[in-house]
């Protein structure tokens, strides 16, 4: 036992130093995105706006006058000190706006992932383990369609169908007004906080408006998921151990639950961990469609703005998101099979 | 094992069922009493006759090898008379398994079978335990399956004493599958499939995998699985010596028959069927120089060659050979082959007993 605990932390410590290299080479991928755009941040985001003297003013506060290799030194030790500098547009710290609206992105991604696996383990473990059969088809032409289908035009339907005709739920922002202004601000989640103001009604109201957008953006992933799960179980329920299984006699359902289901689950981990970029693309697109306050959709205000300061800022977030999650996703396999702790 | 799938044609002459030597009507102390056992995989080609009409018998700790070239349909034989086909093939004739006819036996029965009644234990030791599991839940999950009244202290201590049957020490107890090496993964394998004490194991070439000295280990394991716990096993194998070492008997299949069977010192000391023979001396032997093979290949199994399977190969084939199909003749106590050579003369017709030339096997086809 010892001997195994201790190859576990071993292995963390491993992972764990691998983190600094990523985050690094991603900032860096970062940066230099932003510099291959023509012409100078400023002058793109307020040229025409600004007299030429203010102008330059603005490019000196945000560096833009130093030679890249300097700049680059800045932005990295904005990176390591989470200072981003300030927006151009509108003159915000970059940091003010990522706590203001990344709780929404995160409830939002958070639910989104329930969704997804609420509905993508269960379908796709029936697909895989009857398959070709015609709720196998079903199911299948459902997971293609939810994962092909635009998240706006999804996000569209669910709104007319949800919130027009049927009028069972809000289509627009995070909570109605009042809610907005009542729950006092802790943890910049709204949710979390009308919980812990004991506002059980603006609760309620919160999460009656995360439902839709966290079925849209949970439908994109669950049809990933639904195709991963199926094809690794139909690969599992081949395999010699599950053969091996039934020679001794188990139940089936514990052949399909216990042996094939789970080995099944070791490699969609993996590949559920690198679907984040496709969380976070969906959820920018999604928090666009429902008006929903997250980082995503400012990211989309400041693209629009040319504030290049404020989406520099807004990536290398989800840049490091990108890496913690791979983190995590390692961390949870390494848990899950005892193979890779070795 | 689904019965509805397109019946293989049947040979014109095919002898009936009941001419069968007279010595395999056993009593019923038999374990295992196959009969006309046919199994047929379907395929886009046409039914692969993988099985055909196989009869045979096993006693209760009898230890039974079964050899044969690649592709000649031992390990069909070996899953069919566990109920373990995959989908595509289908079944026919009697598999008595003590005293119940598995063919056609309903899924849920032959599952409750599985374990407790026979077991398998496969070529592939290092595939064959779920690599999420430990050790001690294999055997926790095997027992409490079969015997829910069993306490865990109690399965505990089963497990444990059928590992330590095997070799494998109580430390290694609650270890992952991945830290054990292939020979003692299939001492596990074992140990798991003897835990539930079963009355019959079919081992589908267990050492093939495995370098020699383990090789020899498992060899000694399984020859004295009859000794100590009075179970029937069905060894396949290509190594004749392992045969020679650890069983009672030993069936030869050839392209979907058993052309021989018999006292393993009676056919390995006097093999009666050519085929048999071409088997033995194509086995490296320290007094042999040169390697002995049999020329040609095995039959496709979906178009076999007419009357004796072996006849294009044979060195002694006769007229015969080609038109009918050798029956089963007694040529000792307890040793049968499958043969013109043994007669009977009362189904050769005049003039038929003459040599077979290699001109003569193609006209023979064409008839
Ligand atoms: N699932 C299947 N579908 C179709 N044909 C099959 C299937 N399994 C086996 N066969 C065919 O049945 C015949 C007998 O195969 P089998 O595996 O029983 O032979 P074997 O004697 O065990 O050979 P080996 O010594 O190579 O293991 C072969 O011609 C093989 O191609
Ligand atoms: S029956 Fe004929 S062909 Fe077949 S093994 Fe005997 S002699 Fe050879
Ligand atoms: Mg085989």
């Amino acid at each position: 036992m010892a001997a195994r605990s201790g190859s576990m932390r071993r292995y963390l410590l491993q992972r764990l130093a691998l983190v600094v290299p990523m985050v690094w080479v991603l900032v860096t991928l970062v940066f230099l995105l932003m510099r291959v755009a023509p012409g100078d941040p400023v002058s793109a985001a307020l040229g025409g706006r600004l007299s030429p003297a203010a102008l330059a003013a603005r490019r000196h506060a945000a560096g833009f006058d130093k030679p890249l290799v300097v700049q680059y030194g800045e932005y990295l030790r904005d990176v390591v000190t989470l200072n981003f500098g300030q927006t151009l547009t509108d003159n915000r710290p970059v940091r003010e706006v990522l706590i203001d609206n990344g709780g929404a992105t995160l409830t939002l991604t958070l639910a989104a992932l329930i969704v997804a696996f609420a509905v993508g383990l269960p379908l796709g473990r029936r697909a895989g383990r009857h398959r070709d059969t015609p709720p196998d088809v079903g199911i299948r032409l459902f997971g293609i369609i939810t994962y092909a289908a635009p998240v706006f035009f999804l996000g569209l339907i669910l709104q007319l169908v949800f919130g027009v005709f049927l009028d069972w739920l809000p289509t627009s922002d995070q909570a109605g007004p009042v809610v907005q202004a009542e729950v006092p601000t802790r943890t910049h989640i709204l949710l979390l906080d009308a919980l812990l103001a004991g506002q059980w009604n603006s609760f309620v109201d919160v999460l009656r408006h995360l439902i839709l957008p966290a079925v849209t953006l949970g439908l994109l992933l669950a049809g990933v998921l639904i195709r991963l799960v199926r094809v690794n179980l139909i690969q599992t329920l081949r395999s010699d151990y599950v053969e091996a299984a039934r020679a001794r006699g188990i139940r089936e359902s514990d052949v399909v639950g216990r042996h094939a289901f789970r080995n099944a689950l070791v490699p969609v981990v993996t590949v559920m961990g690198l679907q984040i970029a496709l969380l976070l693309g969906g959820a920018v697109l999604t928090e666009e469609t429902f008006n929903w306050p997250g980082i995503g959709s400012q990211l989309v205000n400041y693209l629009n703005e040319r504030d290049y300061t404020a989406v520099q800022g807004i990536i290398t977030v989800f840049a490091v998101a990108v890496v913690v999650v791979s983190l995590l996703i390692d961390v949870v396999s390494a848990v899950v099979d005892p193979r890779v702790r070795y | 094992m689904s019965a509805d799938r397109d019946r293989p044609p049947e040979p014109e002459d095919a002898p009936p069922a009941d001419s069968r030597s007279e010595s395999s009507a056993r009593t019923s102390t038999e374990l295992l009493a196959v009969r006309d056992l046919r199994i047929w995989y379907g395929t886009d080609r046409g039914p692969v006759r993988a099985v055909d009409r196989v009869s045979l018998d096993l006693a209760p700790g009898q230890a039974l090898g079964l050899v044969g070239e690649s592709g000649c349909g031992k390990s069909t034989l070996g899953r069919g008379l566990l109920g373990m086909l995959p989908p595509a093939a289908a079944t026919d004739g009697e598999i008595r398994f003590q005293g119940r006819n598995l063919i056609g036996m309903s899924p849920a029965r032959l599952r409750s079978l599985h374990g407790p009644a026979h077991g398998m234990i496969f070529q592939e030791p290092l595939t064959r335990l779920d690599p999420l599991m430990r050790v001690s839940e294999h055997f926790e999950e095997t027992l409490h399956t079969h015997q829910p009244d069993l306490t865990r202290d109690e399965a505990r201590h089963r497990a444990l004493s059928a590992l330590r049957g095997m070799g494998i020490p109580p430390t290694r107890y609650r270890s992952y599958p991945h830290e054990f090496s292939g020979g003692m993964r299939q001492r596990i394998m074992i140990a798991l499939t003897l835990v539930l004490r079963p009355a019959f194991v079919v081992a589908d070439e267990p050492t093939t995998a495995l370098d020699v000295l383990v090789e020899a280990q498992i060899v000694r394991i399984l020859a004295d699985l009859r000794r100590n716990f009075a179970t029937a096993l069905l060894l396949i194998t290509h190594n004749l010596g392992i045969v020679a070492e650890s069983c009672d008997r030993v069936a030869v299949m050839y392209a979907g028959r058993i052309v021989e069977e018999g006292d393993v010192r009676q056919v390995f000391g006097a093999p009666a069927h050519p085929y048999t023979r071409e088997l033995l001396a194509s086995t490296i032997s320290l007094a042999t120089t040169e390697l002995h093979y049999i020329p040609g290949a095995p039959p496709d199994l979906v178009d076999p060659p007419p009357g004796c399977r072996f006849h294009p190969r044979c060195p002694e084939a006769m007229r015969v050979c080609p038109a009918r199909d050798p029956v089963d003749v007694e040529v000792d106590v307890g040793h049968r082959a499958a043969c013109w050579l043994h007669g009977p003369e009362s189904l050769v017709p005049p003039g038929m007993d003459a040599r077979l030339t290699q001109g003569a096997i193609g006209v023979a086809d064409e008839a």
